[in-house]
């Protein structure tokens, strides 16, 4: 996964800056409690919420079984529709295309509709070094990219910014992009997206390419769906000429019966709607309807290593709702920025460690970013196991070793010999017992890991000793 | 199995072979996936129930919801225009002729013409379409595309939608209920609400792009 934020710390560093920063800590508790109990109640009106979930598993596993299969019927189906597949192994081959697409159009300049994918590859940024300039639409993904910012979560980017900073940003940066922000702009939410309304407008009414993600792809029929609440999506997807969707090859279903499974869960487990406001689905091209050319961009970048995976392959289920972060209790605290990637909460915890490597810093930490409390797992519309997948990660992590990981190695290895040879051990525990005014009350390490960890008090003689000493007899006369 | 790097390399092995190849490869060792059970509901509506809770849930979005028959459709949607002060009016194709027969002279209709600019439609101050269906427990209007209902871009500019359902034949309970009715691969809107946003603490703050009034209207036929 490139794009991302290069040099980001580990996460507990991140994190303890994050901790920090009492107005991020009360915008993001608001915000998740708000959204989490919102959620609870829209799930409770469906009675079968259970089997939704279950079924929506079930489609995603089977899905991604064959994978292979899916994907070259989905070919099939848009290309037979009007539209145009291309493959891209990584990012930086799904940027190439993007840009060589919006170059053939003669146009410099994109809209925009949020997608994490894109966000994932890196793309405005790979596009400005070509001299495209792309605006995101969304009125989060606004106030994010205005404000020179990063987003922080996946469904509400801009959950960390309040009202008097989201001014801030419009009155001191929108004219540099568009239209300017009225003068005197209050800090009312009305007032800010009316400004917003105002300041896209403009740009969508001129548009002629639009860059777009998919919540789903149908193999079957070709279709692709977007889901979303303002209208940007909208806007995105039918007025320019030439619409681009760059989408991860997970996100196809078989069927069009599936997506009754899923416009049930997600706008549930998202937003806690019922419904999401907006859901556009298009076939390819349609006559005199939206975009004349249509090009899909179906973006491997890391999931076939996912997915080859058998515990962190479950990771791919995941349909972006978002409901994990707003339960975990480790979010809440951190923030999404803590997590140094587009994915942040418990699902990037998973996620991104598997798409990027867990060779870099940040990435070797994520999957320690958690209280293993399982709270995300009991959201997750998918059943994805996230506290599962976050041990599966650990190991993974401590084999490859690394500063902490090659002393706790070895002291596991010491430990383990001593373990098999009974004599060493009885011979070390009287040692140890004779010696305990002496130890330390920490274990030894400079790690974070020592430092919280109090080592328990040795008895004043070995529990074996003490049993041959008071119970010898017995034990003779057991026979064993 | 976990660390799988599979790599092809050779002629002829574009991005396309090398995904499919990498694909082929993680999933060798994996088990079967059954067919996914669909045991979940098929409705969770008794069917006598459907309009006024397809009313409701509307009503809940911030939908205007109006109730009508056939001869009274005319005059509702003469005076929803002009109680919303509206000089023109975007009109589909094929929408029916007799819904728009009360409208007043002082409206102006405008025919949707594909060869308008989008510029062209934003300065139009309302539309009215048919649907294709709508699903009462979710309070969706599913638009398809059809004659009555026009290209998906003129109930998107405009910033006032009027959208005529007749109830109770183009009503459905649920989403699997609806699923079957919908032809796919048309160009789909589903509407559920005028456009919203959340995204400034959480606020909720009608239209930021789309239309920020819907009004529907039931009518019985």
């Amino acid at each position: 996964m490139s794009g991302t934020y290069l040099g980001m710390p580990a996460f507990p560093v991140a994190a303890k800056e994050a901790v920090g920063n009492e107005t991020l800590r009360g915008n993001l508790r608001h915000a998740t409690h708000t959204i989490r109990d919102k959620r609870a109640r829209a799930v409770a009106e469906l009675a079968d919420w259970d089997l939704l979930r279950e079924a929506g598993k079930q489609i995603k596993d089977r899905t991604l079984r064959h994978l292979d299969r899916y994907l070259l019927q989905l070919e099939e189906s848009v290309t037979a529709a009007g539209g145009v597949v291309h493959w891209a192994a990584d990012a930086e081959e799904a940027n190439r295309i993007v840009a060589d697409l919006v170059k053939a159009t003669g146009e410099r300049e994109v809209v925009k509709v949020k997608s994490m994918a894109t966000q994932e590859i890196g793309l405005n940024e790979a596009l400005a070094a070509e001299g495209i300039a792309a605006y995101e639409t969304d009125l989060a993904e606004l106030i994010v990219q205005l404000g020179e910012d990063r987003p922080s979560h996946i469904l509400v980017p801009a959950i960390h910014r309040n009202r008097g900073e989201i001014r801030e940003i419009f009155r001191d940066r929108m004219g540099e992009w568009g239209r300017a922000a009225p003068d005197g702009l209050s800090d009312t939410p009305a007032e800010l997206a009316e400004a917003a309304r105002l300041h896209l407008r403009e740009k969508f009414l001129r548009a002629k390419v639009g860059v777009s993600g998919a919540n789903f792809m149908v193999a079957e029929t070709g279709t692709l769906v977007v889901v979303e609440s303002e209208g940007n999506g909208r806007m995105c997807l039918t007025l320019p000429e030439t619409l681009i969707s760059v989408v991860g090859i997970e996100k196809v279903v078989p069927s069009w019966r599936d997506l009754e499974v899923f416009l049930q869960t997600l706008p549930r487990s998202s937003t806690a709607e019922r419904m999401n406001p907006y859901t556009s689905m298009w076939t390819g091209t349609h006559d005199s309807d939206g975009p004349r050319n249509f090009h899909l961009v179906l973006l491997d970048n890391g999931r076939t290593d996912t997915l080859a995976d058998e515990v962190g392959r479950q990771a791919l289920r995941c349909i972006r709702c978002s409901a994990c972060l707003n339960v975990c209790p480790v979010y809440e605290r951190a923030g999404g920025h803590a997590y140094g990637s587009v994915y942040p909460g418990p699902i990037g915890a998973i996620l991104s460690p598997q798409l990027r490597g867990t060779r870099s810093e940040i990435d070797a930490s994520l999957p320690y970013a958690s209280s293993l409390c399982g709270a995300c797992y009991e959201v997750c519309p998918v059943a994805i196991d996230i506290p599962e997948v976050l041990v599966h990660l650990r190991e993974r992590v401590a084999d490859q070793g690394g500063k902490g990981h090659r002393l706790e190695k070895a002291m596991m290895k010491a430990a383990g010999w001593v373990l098999d040879h009974p004599g060493v051990l009885a011979a070390g525990e009287r040692a140890a017992s004779r010696t305990r005014a002496l130890h330390p009350s920490k274990p030894p390490g400079a790690g974070a890991w020592t430092d919280a960890r109090e080592l328990p008090e040795l008895p004043p003689e070995p529990f074996r000793d003490w049993w041959k000493k008071n119970r010898g007899n017995d034990r003779k006369d057991s026979g064993t | 199995m976990s660390d799988a790097k599979v790599t092809v390399t050779g002629p002829g092995t574009g991005s396309r072979e090398r995904m499919l190849a990498r694909i082929r490869a993680a999933v060798a060792d994996a088990p079967e996936a059954p067919e996914p059970a669909r045991d979940y509901l098929d409705t969770h509506t008794a069917d006598s129930g459907v309009v006024d809770l397809l009313a409701e849930n509307l009503a809940d979005y911030r939908a205007l919801v109006h109730r009508t028959d056939g001869a009274g459709l005319p005059a509702l949607v003469g005076r929803l225009l002009t109680e919303r002060g509206a000089r023109t009016v975007l009109v589909p194709p094929g929408l029916p002729a007799p819904w728009l027969a009360a409208v007043p002279d002082a409206v102006a209709r405008i025919e949707d013409d594909p060869r308008a600019t989008a510029g062209e439609l934003d300065t139009v101050d309302s539309v009215v379409t048919g649907c294709a269906l709508a699903i009462a427990e979710t309070g969706t209007l599913v638009l398809d595309g059809s004659p009555d209902q026009g290209r998906r871009r003129i109930t998107l500019i405009p910033d006032h939608h009027i959208c005529v359902v007749r109830v109770p034949d183009q009503v459905v309970a649920s989403v699997p209920r609806a699923m079957p009715r919908i032809v796919p691969t048309r160009a789909l809107t589903w509407i559920s609400g005028p456009s919203a946003t959340s995204d400034i603490e959480l606020d909720r703050v009608e239209g930021v792009h789309g239309p920020r009034t819907l009004e529907v209207i039931l009518v019985t036929e």
